[in-house]
């Protein structure tokens, strides 16, 4: 738009209404159709989510229904003389209701209305096979209490969550520091050691494992959270990269006006530095606590021999793994039960979030 | 560090390098820990013979590891499966998240704001939750792709249980992680001029001829970057059939990825220096792959600013 408006304006005033209306229609009908067509495509993107949502709600009778609606739907019923009896949708004299049919024949039925069941029983001509069920919305809770149970919900939201916050206490801490020494001091290989660190990201992850795990074996780790929480505390390329393209942003004058009145590097640090570098702590942590919470490798070589230490990506993976597809609503509603935390998470810090995104992905 | 000694440094400045180094221990600390020690480790044990299962006196066995390499064909099988999906998932990776870039940039989008949030929201999922809600949509008889298929007349496929169609079925799961690639791309865009645009209509060109001669050639740096990624990622992969099928590389061994292959010689078969040599195999195919593509970056990534152009 900016640029249509940059446009030298045309002598002619008349001539000016009319290109001007007529590119405003063709700017409406193309802004009608791509903002359509984003929205299918969000759409389907997202259809997953809310197909996931339905069937966490649903009882594995009505999910194996035949054709089964998308909704937690459950055949209607009518109790009509101490007997229930299947409600169906039956039209008749073009009017289409919900009849209880209370005696089932292949040629005629005795139907009643359940709205004025003292009318009685009515013949209705035709086959009931050919009827469709009437249905009521019947959703289910037991999904979320039962896998709230069957996955240790609680103990395994708590293992992940420690473990995402003693894990953001070291990240955030040591990628400061170590930002902070590559943004503000000049030394001898400086530039050689960032882009060492740079290329760790570029490392596949299988050609330290080996050695790594074997020590935490020896030194008694595996079993225990200290394999996933001790390397936090010594910094990693993305969050180092992160904060020291903003530190980097921020002026000097301020440091050295400390440093004049006396404060070594570490004060500036914390009363210069930290206060005006809150936004991208802040996204460091966040992108901590997200990668934390989705981790599922290392979790799952360091802690199997401890289910009760377990986090809930990996307690969700065995957890299908061990009921198969029988019961997609009780695995679909613990898949639910674990991704809301980093969605939700993600949704109110989403803009500090994107933009963290951008600086370790346009910048380096 | 012998620099640290030379006269020329005033006392000043050798404060400044003691502080900035002693900032950066923690990383240098974890880098020496974690990163080179065990790579060195690695290498070193893919001379000898360590298997944890068995009782066997340690031993230097020089190439055998290597040599070994050769006649296992569970390596080249392996490599092959690796090879065909990232055939299938490379463009998938570095075209979708350039497409919706361009369709979140463009001028007629109303509330692309919110169109940005919610195609990057599913990059917040945990994967495994991502893989089991995917893997529902894909399911042959209940998951909806099949029935949106079917609507159209189209008999689906078993996606996840035919050999042939496992593949894109893996990449239909993995859409939902191109929140990050949209993002960075559309970064990329918003920093092209419009100028460009504006000389480029000027020679007439339509929106083929700016996606063409403008967009593409000012956002190679980014679509080169995405690709590296990608690369070194999809070399990697194997997390998603381990969560599918646990590690067992149904259908048929159509997902015995090569990293599979690897944690199981290390973890299953406890085979520490066979394992380091996969490794390492892996590690120098990383390393040749990217070696490539930045050689061919010189060919068709448009650095803005450096004057030579393709």
């Amino acid at each position: 738009m900016s640029v249509a408006a940059q446009r030298p304006i045309p002598a002619l005033p008349l001539q000016k209404t009319q290109t001007h209306r007529r590119r405003s229609l063709r700017e409406t009908r193309n802004s009608f159709l791509v903002t359509f067509f984003s929205v299918l495509v969000i759409a389907a993107f997202l259809s997953p989510l809310l197909r996931s949502f339905a069937l966490s709600f649903q009882t594995p009778e009505q999910i194996s229904q035949v054709d089964a609606p998308l909704w937690p739907a459950s055949p209607l019923t009518f109790q009509y003389q101490g007997r229930e009896f299947p409600v169906y949708k039956v039209t008749i004299n073009g009017v289409t209701k919900e009849m209880a049919l209370v005696k089932k024949g292949r040629t005629e039925s005795q139907l009643v209305d359940p709205a004025n069941p003292g009318a009685g029983q009515i013949t209705w001509q035709g086959a009931w096979r050919t009827l469709q069920p009437a249905l009521t919305f019947d959703p289910t809770f037991d999904n979320y209490t039962d896998v709230w149970r069957l996955l240790n919900y609680p103990r395994l939201l708590f293992n992940t969550a420690a473990i995402a916050l003693i894990g953001l206490i070291g990240t955030v801490v040591s990628c400061t520091l170590v930002a902070y020494g590559f943004a503000r001091f000049r030394f001898p290989g400086r530039s050689f050691l960032f882009l060492i660190l740079i290329s760790t990201i570029f490392l596949p992850a299988a050609v330290t494992l080996i050695p790594t795990y074997t020590i935490f074996v020896k030194l008694g780790w595996v079993g225990t959270w200290l394999p996933l929480l001790v390397p936090t505390f010594f910094a990693n390329a993305y969050d180092v990269f992160l904060l020291r393209q903003y530190l980097l942003t921020i002026p000097r004058e301020m440091d050295e006006a400390a440093a004049i009145d006396g404060a070594g590097p570490l004060r500036t640090l914390i009363s210069v530095i930290v206060p005006q570098a809150w936004p991208v702590i802040i996204a460091v942590a966040i992108f901590h606590l997200v990668y934390s919470w989705n981790d599922f490798f290392a979790p799952l070589i360091y802690l199997s021999t401890k289910p009760e230490l377990q986090t809930l990506a990996v307690g969700l993976a065995q957890f299908s793994a061990n009921r198969s597809a029988q019961e997609p609503g009780l695995i679909q509603a613990g898949t639910l039960l674990t991704l809301i935390v980093p969605v939700i998470l993600f949704l109110i810090f989403q803009r500090v979030f994107m933009r963290g995104v951008v600086i370790t992905g346009v910048e380096k | 560090m012998i620099a640290l000694r030379r006269p020329r440094m005033s006392r000043l400045a050798w404060h400044e390098a003691r502080s900035g180094l002693l900032f950066l221990s923690p990383w240098i600390i974890g880098f020496l820990a974690f990163t080179l020690i065990p790579i060195v480790a690695t290498l070193i044990f893919t001379f000898l013979n360590i298997k944890l299962n068995q009782d066997v006196p340690l031993r230097f066995v020089g190439f055998d590891n290597y040599l070994a390499l050769f006649g296992d064909s569970q390596v080249w099988d392996s490599l092959l499966v690796t090879l065909k999906f990232a055939a299938i998932s490379l463009p998938v990776a570095v075209v979708l998240p350039f497409a919706v870039a361009l369709l979140l940039n463009s001028r007629s989008l109303r509330g692309s704001s919110l169109f940005r949030v919610l195609f990057f929201m599913p990059y917040t999922v945990p994967f495994v939750a991502g893989v089991l809600i995917w893997a529902q949509m894909l399911n042959s008889d209940s998951g909806w792709i099949n029935g949106l298929l079917g609507v159209v007349g189209i008999q689906g496929p078993d996606w996840l249980n035919d050999q042939g169609w496992v593949y894109p079925g893996l990449v239909i799961i993995g859409i939902w992680g191109i929140g990050g690639g949209i993002i960075v791309n559309q970064a990329g865009l918003r920093g092209i001029p419009t100028e460009l645009y504006d000389a480029a209509r000027i020679d007439g060109a339509g929106w083929w001829g700016q996606l063409r001669h403008v967009t593409l050639p000012m956002m190679s740096p980014v679509i080169f970057y995405t690709l590296v990624l990608a690369v070194v990622e999809v070399l990697q992969y194997f997390l998603v059939p381990l969560v599918l099928n646990q590690g067992t590389g149904e259908p048929g061994g159509s997902t015995r990825f090569f990293n599979l292959y690897l944690y199981q010689t290390f973890f299953s078969y406890q085979d520490m220096s066979y394992g380091a040599t996969l490794a390492w195999l892996l590690f120098i195919i990383t390393l040749a792959f990217t070696g490539i593509l930045f050689w061919s970056a010189r060919f068709w990534v448009y650095y803005a600013g450096e004057g030579s152009s393709s």
